[in-house]
């Protein structure tokens, strides 16, 4: 009779985990438009009723490549973690923190697995925190690095100077790079920015060619058409070529008005050569307050005809494959008719670097 | 099962909206003004909450519950709808999301900027991200959507600020821009498109409102622009009429007996006509600004505050002058008001009771919120008025304003 119960256990216990496994697979399925919303709102109460059981099964579903998705197992994870502390449990993490260690699994993933480890028991993140500073993950690296600013604020001389070439070595984004940057500037030590970000800064630029009544933009212009550095087109009002433009930016900015004067409602285009030894994925990142296209190797990766409402660093995240040697980066920037002072600008900025924002840098650079 | 069980059940699961509810930007109707609120004389703090994320969105009321959104992280990439206990503050739930849409924003205003709004059964916050979440109000997830994803070229790097509001059983939302722009009108129940609208490519702040003709016409969700008004069957999305003399693309208008108020050439007073003809005008006032304040109509008055802060006041009916007074500015966040009274909180805190009864106006009372110095703080957000309470938050707290006297 005991076998028989046993066997009957271990066979609902199994069924259970099988209508999990198959409810957490309908939150990672949701589509575009809401499509499965509906039968994800049931799945989501039943990984939820399920407790902490289902978060290995989350866990292994997230970071797949459909953020929305992963919402829906994100909520639903923090869910089982605040039902347990609300029942004054205390949640076994065992799983969550090997889950989190195994470098192998999804990023996006990974960083789930962090938050609930926070969320859950914020002295074991604290204890993990400091190991993750040279973590695949940006993400988890933050703050790790924060640790090294801080600490590195309390020392002096060399030992200072030590732990912030190691969290420099380490950073990834531009609020503490620029804070770590700044702090080893002022012990003497000299910060390639452009190198460290991955900047593009060699360019060859033509223009001014039409923007009248914002039709530039989807207007196709020769450099769309061909890349010839020693052609000359008609353009807005005259001949025009490419010309040589090195930026001078730390963030890699490169001013359309210098080579070209500060003109309205005109159209430029930017080119450069970016040399790989073998064919990878990136990305290609993109600060821009003009209308913009961008292209690689005659592909078009996005547009987007918005003007002067504001440019940052990796303001736009485009991903692309570049192959192996040469590759054409052309950059499309549109200035419009507006005349307010703060719509002078007709420039942008744009690195190379893989999915966690470690440059890529051309061979040729 | 017994007749008054069976009565709570029923109640539960049909909960219309109560009538001390502020369920969405503005409160009941978007109007900025609930019945029968007491208007607290002399404010004080109930109680604080603290918020884990900055935000300048209103707080919402179902019942006894309040909702805010918040946004954190270094790109205030990590999105969060908290669920409050009215009664004493307490948090009794907390959900997060991560942006899936674009996080830049203008460092003024935030992600977390559009104020969620409810039916009384559900929450459906957005954030400046085009994330839109569905919960129930304990904090079960109904649905999802990520709109920029949908589609791709929706966003503002200024930062995307209008609030949505649910007229029947659709959630209706403006994602308008200068690029991908349009306007959806949402399945409340499953977040699927009911219809979707493309809009003119501008930039856009402004919230959608409700109108109605009568009981018996559709419901109409009216559509504010850069061209004008837009009254489209919240259903069905079909336009219904059209007001093209412009309009504000960051003030809202405001609605009452049926007359929309529209922060346009100033104020403009327009009836919408029944057989689609464009919408009569009842008069216009260049003479009240609205600023980038939305108006609100109490006792027979529409209230406007200007750029400088300045309450300036006209005649619903005729759109006549009346008196002006200075409040201690500037303002982000909008009036709201009961009764005869109307309550303003400046960018800087400074909460103000004014009484509209009294000629010329008067502060009746004031009460300054503790504000954090480093980084300064300010208060950007317009209030919730629920019995008798204030809610307004910030980017560190939500507070519970009352009377001293209770």
């Amino acid at each position: 009779m005991k076998t028989v119960l046993t066997s009957l256990v271990i066979a609902a216990s199994v069924a259970a985990h099988a209508g999990i496994e198959d409810s957490v697979k309908v939150l990672a399925s949701v589509g575009r438009e809401g499509e499965g919303n509906e039968a994800a709102q049931s799945a989501w109460r039943e990984v939820v009723k399920a407790g902490t059981s289902s978060l290995p099964s989350l866990l292994k579903a997230a970071g797949k490549g459909s953020p929305v998705a992963d919402n829906w197992i994100r909520t639903a994870g923090d869910s089982i973690i605040a039902a347990e502390l609300a029942a004054k449990k205390k949640p076994d993490l065992t799983q969550v923190i090997a889950f989190l260690k195994d470098t192998s699994n999804a990023g996006g993933a990974r960083v789930l697995a962090f938050d609930l480890i926070r969320q859950a028991d914020a002295g074991a993140a604290d204890g993990i925190e400091p190991t993750l500073i040279s973590d695949p993950v940006q993400a988890l690296r933050r703050g790790a690095v924060e640790r090294l600013i801080q600490a590195a604020k309390k020392a002096e001389g060399d030992a200072a100077k030590a732990i912030y070439t190691k969290a420099l070595a380490a950073v990834r984004d531009e609020d503490q790079t620029k804070t770590i940057a700044g702090a080893l500037e002022k012990l003497g030590v000299k910060v390639d920015l452009p190198k460290h970000f991955g900047f593009v800064m060699k360019w060859h630029v033509i223009g001014p060619f039409d923007n009248t009544e914002r039709k530039g933009f989807d207007t196709v212009f020769p450099p769309e058409k061909e890349i010839n550095l020693d052609a000359k087109y008609d353009g807005k009002s005259g001949s025009v070529k490419w010309q040589s433009v090195v930026s001078d930016d730390a963030y890699g900015k490169i001013d359309i008005n210098k080579p070209l004067g500060a003109k309205k409602e005109v159209t430029a285009y930017a080119v450069s050569t970016f040399e790989v030894p073998e064919a990878r994925d990136a990305e290609i990142r993109l600060g821009c307050k003009n209308a913009w296209k961008v292209w690689v190797n005659g592909e078009l990766l996005f547009g987007r005809d918005e003007y002067h409402r504001g440019q940052k660093m990796d303001q736009y995240t485009m991903k692309c494959r570049l192959k192996k040697g040469a590759n054409t980066i052309l950059v499309k920037a549109c200035q419009n008719e507006q005349t307010e002072q703060w719509t002078v600008e007709w420039e942008f900025q744009l690195r190379v670097c893989d999915s966690t924002g470690t440059a890529i840098l051309s061979a040729n650079r | 099962m017994n007749t008054r069980l069976f009565l709570s059940l029923i109640a539960a699961t049909s909960l219309p909206l109560g009538a001390a509810d502020w369920p969405q930007f503005r409160g009941p109707d978007s109007s900025g003004t609930v019945a029968g609120a007491q208007i607290p004389a002399k404010p004080k703090i109930d109680w604080t909450a603290p918020l884990p994320g900055r935000g300048l969105a209103s707080p919402i009321v179902v019942g006894d519950r309040v909702f805010v959104t918040c946004s954190s992280g270094p790109s205030q990439e990590r999105l969060h709808v908290i669920c409050f206990s009215a009664n004493d503050g307490s948090r009794i739930w907390e959900r997060q999301l991560q942006a899936t849409g674009r996080t830049m924003a203008h460092p003024k205003t935030s992600v977390a900027a559009c104020t969620p709004c409810s039916d009384g059964r559900s929450v459906f916050a957005i954030w400046s991200s085009n994330d839109m979440a569905a919960f129930d109000l304990d904090g079960g997830l109904l649905w999802l959507r990520g709109l920029t994803a949908d589609y791709p070229n929706a966003s503002n790097s200024l930062g995307m600020a209008s609030s949505p509001i649910v007229v029947g059983g659709t959630v209706v939302t403006l994602i308008e821009n200068d690029s991908e722009s349009y306007t959806l009108g949402i399945d409340a129940k499953t977040g699927r498109n009911l219809w979707k609208l493309d809009r003119p490519k501008a930039a856009n702040w402004t919230s959608p409102v409700p109108w109605k003709t009568d009981a018996a016409s559709p419901a109409v969700a009216v559509l504010q622009s850069s061209k004008g008004l837009l009254g489209v069957n919240a259903e069905t999305g079909s336009t219904l009429w059209e007001y093209k003399e412009g309009a504000s693309t960051t003030s809202s208008s405001v609605v009452s007996g049926g007359v929309i108020y529209a922060p346009s050439n100033g104020i403009t007073a327009i009836v919408p006509k029944a057989n689609g003809e464009e919408p009569e005008q009842l008069w216009r006032s260049r003479q009240i600004n609205p600023s980038t304040i939305s108006p609100v109509v109490l006792g027979g008055m529409i209230f406007s505050i200007n750029g400088v802060g300045v309450i300036a006041t006209a005649d619903i009916k005729t759109g006549d002058n009346k008196w002006k007074l200075r409040l201690t500015g500037p303002f982000s966040g909008s009036p709201v008001g009961s009764g005869s009274h109307l309550v303003a909180v400046s960018e800087k805190g400074l909460l103000q009771i004014i009484d509209t009864a009294v000629e010329g106006g008067a502060i009746k009372g004031t009460l300054q919120l503790p504000l954090g110095k480093e980084p300064e703080e300010l208060v950007l957000s317009t209030p919730a008025l629920s019995g008798g309470k204030i809610f307004i938050r910030a980017d560190s707290a939500l507070w519970r304003v009352g009377n001293e006297a209770d």
